[in-house]
């Protein structure tokens, strides 16, 4: 996708990570993070949000390697990893991010590996965020 | 108060199972049809009984069906919401009608043709619509692409068995759960659909031929991804009053719920936000729970259970959250030979289930416990009385039913 399709809920992300900067929509009442953005809180159904810069790192809660492609252009890409990431600073569960895991050898992956941002220019539009390990 | 035993299914029906495509030129809705008056036949009633449709995933058009085979009138047309999840839910649907006098004769049903579509969800084109349709405000379209789907659009994950893979990937990391064990669900499947002539897979499946098969999205190979078929099941659900006037024997609806918790939501779809208690299952838990309660029954009390299996692990996910085994105990419960036909003490999917027989979307489950209860299995457990069926995991519904003699 080329296009974030943003409205004025999901600007703010889009807008931060133009900036290389990992912004989130905190509920005002509870504190409860969530991401996507959405309408209602889960937790309190407050409506509305302050965005709050999140440190970019987080730990894989899961993650596959995807070795088969399911369109042939995809062929070369192949092997690589997608996953499922708690966000440091957030609760974890409504604010994971699903993300493409870059810069990795596939088969040392493993779940609670420590990652951290790194953003894909894509065009002017639309800045994306990919995970990679830390380096210690 | 309860729909438990207030209603049977009477009647079976359906087309040849096709591999994907191979069922032209027929189609989703020649293929409805076909199955409908299959169903009607084998329980000794006519079209002129229909009246309701209690059907999930909008699996046909009541409408254009009623149309075509004349009901004379349609008194109930609902359908479970999502997916596949509904397929067993929808009996329970069905009996609810029945029970408050609202249809007499209703049809569930699932028709699916793999020609121009797959459901796999070839590349970007088919998780995009999943993830549209489920913030799509209208029915009628038009809503066009969520600004939440940019939010996954380039992560990689690109069709439901790469989802799948990252429940099972964590369920592997918790409890030490091992491919071993899904070699032995798709094995003990495999054996169980070479038996049926109605199988798509009858080659012998051995563990070198699971270790050796091609890696899709780790921890899942080929062996471990449901098929892709064409075809059409549907079953005929009546008040239990009738039952004396019909041709088969009935099988009872003992108990039937569909939902699950609300965060699990569209768990699989793009969205992966459910608590971390209920992450690595089947999402079946709250649905097992109310199913057992309303029969009055307890996972040891059940005979032979159909689970959806559109991927392996999920079975043995079920197997847990519907209390044969403890939480995380899935693996080794399979390794002891417990779901095997013939001597497992639980045995799974003796029709060979989506991985093996068929995949018509869950339909072929509820059709092989509605056999066992007849005792007119292929696979036929002895003495069976209590056959479990569910749908899903998947979107919410997910879904269970107990059906008895």
């Amino acid at each position: 996708m080329t296009s974030t399709y943003a409205d004025p809920r999901t600007q703010p992300f889009w807008d931060a990570a133009k900036e290389e900067r990992l912004a989130a929509p905190r509920c005002t009442n509870c504190g409860t993070f969530r991401l996507p953005p959405s309408p209602y809180c889960f937790v309190c159904q407050h409506r509305e949000v302050e965005w709050i810069e999140l440190p970019g790192t987080g730990k894989i809660v899961s993650y596959t390697v995807i070795r088969h492609p399911l369109h042939p252009e995809l062929a070369a890409a192949c092997p690589y990893v997608s996953g499922v990431v708690d966000l440091d600073g957030t609760q974890g569960a409504g604010a994971r991010m699903l993300v493409n895991i870059i810069d990795c050898d596939p088969d040392k992956v493993r779940i609670g590996d420590a990652v951290e941002i790194v953003w894909e220019h894509v065009n002017d539009d639309m800045t994306t965020p990919r995970f990679r390990p830390v380096r210690s | 108060m309860s729909i438990k035993d207030k209603a049977a299914v009477v009647g079976v029906g359906s087309t040849p199972y096709y591999k994907r495509g191979q069922s032209y030129p027929e189609s989703e809705f020649s293929m409805a049809c076909t199955a409908i008056l299959a169903a009607l036949d084998d329980a000794g009633l006519t079209i002129k009984d229909l009246d309701g449709f209690s059907i999930y995933s909008n699996s046909c058009d009541p409408a254009s069906v009623a149309a075509e085979l004349g009901v004379p009138e349609v008194r109930w047309a609902t359908t479970l919401t999502s997916g596949g999840g509904g397929c067993a839910g929808a009996l329970g649907v069905a009996a609810a009608a029945i029970d408050a006098g609202m249809a007499s004769t209703i049809v569930t049903l699932m028709t699916l043709q793999q020609l121009n579509k797959r459901l796999g969800g070839s590349a970007v084109g088919g998780m995009l619509a999943y993830a549209t349709a489920s913030e799509g405000s209208s029915p009628y379209g038009g809503s066009g692409i969520p600004p939440s789907a940019a939010f996954t659009a380039n992560n990689g994950l690109l069709s439901p068995g790469h989802s799948f893979s990252l429940l099972a990937m964590r369920h592997m990391h918790l409890y030490d759960t091992k491919r071993e064990y899904f070699a032995e669900i798709c094995i003990t499947q495999r054996e169980n659909a070479i038996k049926r002539p109605t199988s798509l897979r009858k080659d012998p499946l051995t563990l070198d031929d699971y270790f050796n098969a091609r890696m899709i999205s780790d921890p899942l190979c080929l062996f471990d991804y449901t098929m892709e078929s064409d075809g059409a099941v549907a079953v005929i659900t009546v008040s239990a009053d009738r039952v004396k006037d019909l041709r088969q024997p009935p099988a009872y609806i003992m108990a039937s719920a569909h939902g699950g918790s609300g965060r699990w939501g569209p768990a699989l779809f793009r969205y992966f936000q459910i608590p971390e208690e209920e992450f690595p299952s089947s999402g079946h838990r709250p649905v097992a729970k109310r199913l057992f309660e309303m029969a009055g029954v307890r996972p040891a009390d059940v005979d032979v259970a159909l689970l959806y299996d559109h991927f392996s692990p999920m079975v043995l996910m079920q197997l847990e959250d519907y209390g044969f085994c403890p939480i995380g105990e899935g693996g080794r419960f399979i390794e002891d030979g417990n779901i095997r036909f013939g001597t497992g003490t639980i045995p799974v999917n003796t029709h060979g289930g989506n991985l093996s027989e068929a995949y018509i979307i869950g339909m072929t489950h509820v059709r092989e416990a509605v056999e066992q209860i007849r005792g007119t299995a292929v696979n036929q457990v002895e003495g069976a009385e209590i056959a479990l069926v569910t749908g899903g995991p998947a979107s919410l519904p997910v879904s269970g039913t107990l059906l008895r003699k």
